[in-house]
């Protein structure tokens, strides 16, 4: 054994730790078959249907091979990208709902915190160690999904496809990484970890079904007959909904994703006629449809940040005692 | 001259209304095993809690091996070992991978590890059972690999929290014997909590008693009893198979014995209280008179007494301390 290698230091061995418990984890394995199969599903029928989405001139997106096999569908099952927006806070949430409360109720974070290492190394441990997993288990599937591509279609990958494809990625493991904060500060916040898991969960399906539904029936309660508006005053209406439905995760993540998988989306809110004048449909530069999703993934690293500051502040000052 | 590797200076912790710990002064010196005694809830777990750093004194410091605990918690950490009243294990890792996980933590070389890590599991006696995994062991086991734990990182002192809670009278016979041989062999510092009289009083040079967050006494057993009890602290009870009479014809003759304050009879049991130890001169006198001996108990006023004496009102355990002679 070489005994030159670096020493890790407390930090690296947790997370060392954290990824080795993961791997070996049942719900991990669970959940990993339960992604793979989606992807599986969603890349067959998208192979099914990739004859006529690149044959569709009509389309200004037809000629993304690999960006069309994401997002294909003949809409018997929704694309893998819309399957991610529920799958990948699952996977957030059973990484880290019982991060915290387990290590203190088997009684083994009082013997971590009794050695020396500072606590915020701990959460950053729990943190980075699941996020290194989620992020090796996305871009395998990305890669494998352009090497098989490659190899059945024999088609080159544009530049800009393999930009667009990795920065899906990337905000996927955003996404998933600011329901893994969230679900880390709620391990914290709650002793048991059912308690946690289930809020967790509770936060999820708010946000997925009835955060819409609440928004609706809040603007419908004051919203004026749409016919005696004018349309600057439509427009504003508008936005404010959209603006409103921005505050679920789940919906910044739609949006950054489907703009950056489907370049000629050059809007995320609505386009006036003036502002459509002139426009050809044409796919957006990888650079400009970055712009357009730029708030939505700070918005979504802000969240994150937000959660993870939160979960700090409620452990560093927390008295430890099993 | 002494200098003092545990240096508690008023330290105070409220938990609301409630002071769990009272301005608390304390001193260990190197090389001692202390034991911190006193009721469930106490202030035990909290003062140690302070010592280490994890959890903040209201008011206060603790010094320990020269560090202020609450400023720099990581220097200390890395010379005080702590075991905590219910240690747990990662249930899904084997003994072993659960001592060296904590040895990486404390930045040993795996070089070194391997060797140390065998040494520990070996000093605790846990060698055989170290590729078990830790969801298997018994709650003596979990113990003595807590031990291991805290010895793996080589450290200064040793803070054990209620180490014999749970653990059957070998077991706990055995790991006190192992706490005494390491802290001679090594010079290590011990600070042991614990409410069971008869284990503090078995290995600790020096004994705290806390109560309601206040330390109430300290000093060695005999310096305490003495204190509390006078100097009538030697009692000899002997048990004679004949039925002693009463009036006994030979009390008058033991009672003009220097020694003896107080003779209690009760059927063929005898019990004295002398000033100094008389037991051997008394079996003597008593074989001489054609008594059998059957069986001669010493009693030491022991901590049991003297934790009733602090607070009868706590204490409901009525085992008391006997030394068999005979």
């Amino acid at each position: 054994m070489k005994s030159q290698s670096p020493d890790p230091g407390p930090f690296g061995v947790m997370v060392h730790k954290g990824i080795a418990d993961h791997i070996r984890s049942w719900r991990f394995s669970i959940l990993i078959a339960l992604i793979i199969l989606t992807f599986i599903a969603a890349i067959y029928v998208s192979l099914a249907n990739i004859k006529s989405a690149i044959g569709n001139t009509k389309d200004p997106d037809h000629l993304f091979l690999y960006l069309k096999l994401l997002t294909t569908t003949d809409n018997s099952i929704p694309p893998f990208h819309v399957f991610l927006s529920f799958l990948a806070p699952l996977l957030g949430i059973s990484l880290g709902f019982d991060a915290v409360n387990s290590e203190q109720n088997s009684g083994t974070l009082t013997r971590l915190m009794a050695q020396p290492i500072y606590r915020d190394n701990l959460l950053l441990a729990k943190f980075v160690s699941a996020l290194v997993i989620v992020s090796g288990l996305f871009f395998a599937l990305a890669l494998l999904m352009i090497g098989g591509g490659l190899v059945l279609t024999g088609v080159r990958t544009e530049p800009q496809e393999l930009l667009r494809i990795l920065g899906f990625i990337v905000i996927t493991i955003a996404y998933v990484a600011f329901w893994l904060s969230l679900s880390i500060m709620l391990s914290i916040m709650f002793k048991q970890a059912a308690t946690s898991a289930l809020t967790a969960i509770g936060i999820w399906l708010f946000f997925t079904i009835f955060y819409q539904i609440v928004i609706n029936l809040i603007v419908k309660s004051f919203l004026p007959d749409p016919a005696y508006l004018t349309q600057a005053e439509i427009i504003s209406y508008n936005d404010l909904i959209l603006n409103l439905q921005r505050i679920a995760p789940n919906q910044l993540y739609s949006d950054a994703v489907t703009t950056l998988l489907m370049p000629s989306v050059r809007s995320l809110g609505p386009v006036t006629m003036e502002q459509m004048a002139g426009a050809i449909p044409a796919p957006l530069p990888f650079k400009e449809s970055v712009m357009i999703v730029w708030p939505q993934v700070s918005g979504l690293m802000a969240s994150t940040v937000g959660c993870f500051a939160f979960a700090y502040y409620f452990f560093m000052r927390r008295e430890i005692r099993s | 001259m002494k200098d003092p590797i545990i240096q508690l200076k008023g330290l105070t912790k409220q938990y609301g209304a409630v002071k769990a710990v009272d301005g608390l002064n304390l001193d260990i010196d190197k090389g001692e095993i202390f034991g911190l005694l006193g009721p469930n809830g106490a202030g035990k777990t909290t003062t140690i809690l302070m010592m280490l750093g994890l959890t903040d004194p209201t008011s206060g410091t603790a010094f320990v091996c020269g560090h202020n605990a609450t400023n720099s918690p990581i220097q200390v950490k890395k010379k005080v070992g702590y075991m905590p009243d219910s240690v747990g294990f990662y249930d899904n890792m084997t003994a072993l991978e659960n001592l060296v996980y904590i040895g990486r933590l404390n930045g040993i070389s795996e070089n070194e590890l391997k060797k140390r890590s065998a040494e520990v599991l070996e000093i605790v006696g846990l060698a055989a059972d170290q590729h078990k995994k830790t969801s298997a062991f018994s709650r003596g086991m979990k113990q003595r690999l807590g031990l291991a734990d805290v010895l793996i990182k080589n450290p200064e002192v040793i803070i054990l929290d209620e180490p014999t809670l749970g653990i059957d009278p070998t077991g706990v016979r055995d790991f006190l014997a192992l706490i005494k041989q390491l802290s001679r062999q090594q010079g290590l510092t011990v600070l042991l909590s614990s409410h069971h009289l008869h284990h503090v009083q078995q290995v600790c040079d020096r004994v705290g008693i806390f109560v309601n967050g206040q330390l109430l006494a300290q000093g060695d057993i005999g310096a305490l009893s003495a204190q509390l009890f006078g100097t009538d602290s030697h009692v000899t009870s002997i048990r004679v198979v004949q039925p002693v009479p009463q009036p006994w014809q030979l009390e008058p003759e033991l009672q003009a014995w220097e020694a003896i304050t107080r003779i209690s009879i009760l059927e063929n049991e005898l019990e004295f209280t002398s000033r100094c130890d008389i037991t051997a001169a008394l079996v003597r006198f008593l074989v001489e008179k054609g008594y059998d001996v059957i069986g001669v108990n010493q009693k030491n006023y022991g901590l049991d007494d003297i934790y009733q004496k602090y607070f009868e009102s706590n204490s409901t355990k009525k085992t008391s301390y006997e030394k068999s002679i005979s």
